[in-house]
């Protein structure tokens, strides 16, 4: 009977907990059809729920300027970052080296580091070192500091592919005279892909969505997060809200179709 | 967010760490691969962080506000922790508080998934993960409206008469509930990593000596998930000791966190970098103590 309970307890409590996750995600949607006057907050029932704001995302002043930074921004912080610390995780995972030990806690601080910290000291080398070189606050440092915070977690992620790894697939591939070129382009690399792809997406959604960091070495520039939290005392339009869930559709059907592929890959073997 | 990586459907890494393959002849290959990510770290992490805390020691020129210059200026630190103390002692208190109430709701979340939801357990995975892709300053304004004093929550306590100051925004609570819900991910994902390596034999094995459910989870689950406990622990407390825009959306002043002093004395106040630095070099040593406290006791592999 107590065991029964605790089943359903653990269940009941499960579903409640994943509503409350998605409760302002909901919010987000049905405040996007509010025909708001001033400050998109309240409910304003005359005129709602209204279409004119995801017929017209761009409508509020400098959101897509802001959505178009936040991009340009996540697409180049992923790429860099994605290199870098894919390259890093096979040195990590593959080599013995002098210096390993501390890299490894080289990589680990960073994630262990609060956001407020590595943006006030990335401000104060931004304003007081790097501009006497002629780098001021804007679109590049934000990119810096995305493509810092990011490779860490690359690692984490290639690296946790890389030791799942079974080693006898390389054997195999050198016990049939393969040389370590092709072992490496025609085993080992199409192995760790998934870990590289899912360390790209990690990278991009954690740069599109970082308001802390950016927020201090941001100077007049405008990404989306900043862009919401600045407009936030103004009132927020509700294309922000459009543009936010549209992210939120589009990265659950990314999610969503990776496992579909993942799945029919596994049960196609 | 690196239990986001830990526990991805992509597969967690085996517990124990692989002893690495040597690569005979071409020493220089591991430095090649090496350089460039650890490079970026140096200079844009270890760099940045040694001037944070040569700009916590340094003092103003006199009679030019804004302008500083080298010292070993430990007053710094002394007035940051004087001053500031109560939004110090705030943020590990709300920081606190939310790990625990995140504990609470995450760990039935998590056991269901590791052990009631079978072909589910990927869907519910993701319904964890996919709040995420929702701003996260969209989220706290969604939650501002929640809990607002029009809103359902605070206008239905209100007409019972259960709320006893009025509003649940511009309150402490408001700013935990806040901490809680953003961080809540962080302590389900590294939780159910563990549990769902656990060995289920052994749990099965508690029943069959006769201990009932209650006596196996005290005895034998908990104890095997408490490696994803403390990381979870880890992973909430951290962003949420750190974070300001909860207290700034959901709060009021008299709930202000050390990360709103901060980042006040940066913009706001003229000749507050020495300050700031000095707040944000402590709460960095406070945190990096914990974790080293951590990774002593359980290493770093449940982390990373």
């Amino acid at each position: 009977m107590i065991r029964w309970l605790t089943n359903r307890f653990a269940i009941i409590v499960a579903v409640l907990v994943l509503l409350y996750l998605f409760l302002p995600v909901a919010y987000t949607f049905v405040f996007s059809f509010n025909n708001y006057r001033k400050s998109n907050i309240v409910w304003n029932p005359e005129g709602s729920p209204t279409l004119k704001h995801w017929k017209d995302p761009c409508g509020a002043p400098g959101v897509c300027d802001a959505l178009v930074t936040s991009l340009q921004i996540g697409v180049i912080a992923t790429v860099v970052a994605t290199v870098l610390g894919t390259l890093l995780a096979f040195a990590l995972v593959r080599h013995q080296f002098r210096g390993r030990a501390a890299s490894n806690v080289l990589v680990f601080v960073p994630m262990a580091t609060p956001e407020i910290v590595l943006g006030a000291s990335l401000l104060t080398i931004f304003v007081q070192g790097f501009s006497r070189v002629g780098l001021g606050l804007g679109f590049w440092t934000i990119t810096i500091a995305h493509i810092m915070f990011c490779i860490s977690f690359v690692v984490v992620t290639v690296k946790a592919r890389l030791q799942s790894l079974d080693p006898r697939m390389e054997e195999a591939a050198q016990d049939l005279y393969a040389g370590p070129g092709a072992t490496f382009w025609r085993v080992t690399f199409p192995l760790v892909l998934p870990g590289i792809v899912g360390a790209a997406l990690l990278s991009f959604s954690l740069s599109f969505d970082d308001f802390i960091i950016t927020n201090f070495v941001s100077g007049n520039e405008t990404t989306f997060p900043k862009f919401v939290y600045v407009s936030y005392l103004r009132g927020i339009p509700a294309q922000a809200n459009v543009i936010g869930f549209s992210m939120f559709v589009l990265a659950l059907a990314l999610v969503i179709i990776g496992q579909v592929v993942g799945n029919a890959r596994r049960s196609s073997k | 967010m690196s239990a986001l990586a830990h526990a991805g459907p992509a597969g967690g890494a085996p517990a124990g760490d692989t002893p690495p393959q040597e690569r005979q002849g071409r020493s220089w290959l591991p430095y090649l691969l090496l350089v460039p990510g650890a490079l970026w770290l140096l200079v844009f992490f270890v760099v940045p962080l040694v001037q944070l805390f040569s700009v916590s020691l340094q003092s103003q020129f006199p009679g030019y506000p804004g302008y500083y210059y080298r010292d070993v200026n430990f007053s710094n630190y002394l007035s940051a922790l004087t001053d500031f103390a109560p939004q110090f002692g705030r943020s590990l208190l709300f920081a606190g508080l939310a790990t625990f109430f995140a504990f609470c709701l995450a760990y039935p979340l998590a056991y269901a998934m590791a052990f009631k939801a079978g072909r589910w357990r990927n869907i519910m995975l993701i319904a964890v993960i996919a709040p995420f892709f929702t701003s996260f300053i969209l989220r706290t304004v969604a939650w501002r409206q929640i809990l607002a004093d029009e809103g359902p929550v605070a206008s239905t306590l209100n007409a019972l008469h259960l709320l006893p100051g009025g509003h649940i925004t511009e309150t402490w609570a408001a700013v935990v509930a806040g901490l809680t819900y953003n961080f809540l991910p962080f302590m389900v994902l590294p939780i159910y990593a563990s549990l769902e390596r656990a060995d289920h034999r052994v749990i099965e094995a508690g029943g069959d000596l006769y201990a009932n459910g209650f006596t196996t989870f005290r005895t034998v689950t908990l104890p095997m998930s408490m490696p994803g406990v403390l990381a979870g622990t880890l992973l909430t407390f951290i962003p949420a000791a750190g974070d300001y825009v909860n207290a700034d959306l959901l709060g009021a002043d008299n709930t202000k966190m050390v990360g709103n002093v901060i980042e006040s004395q940066f913009f706001k106040v003229l000749g507050g970098f020495p300050v700031a630095a000095a707040l944000s070099f402590t709460l960095m040593a406070l945190i990096l103590a914990m974790v080293f406290v951590y990774v002593r006791r359980f290493g770093t592999e449940e982390l990373v």
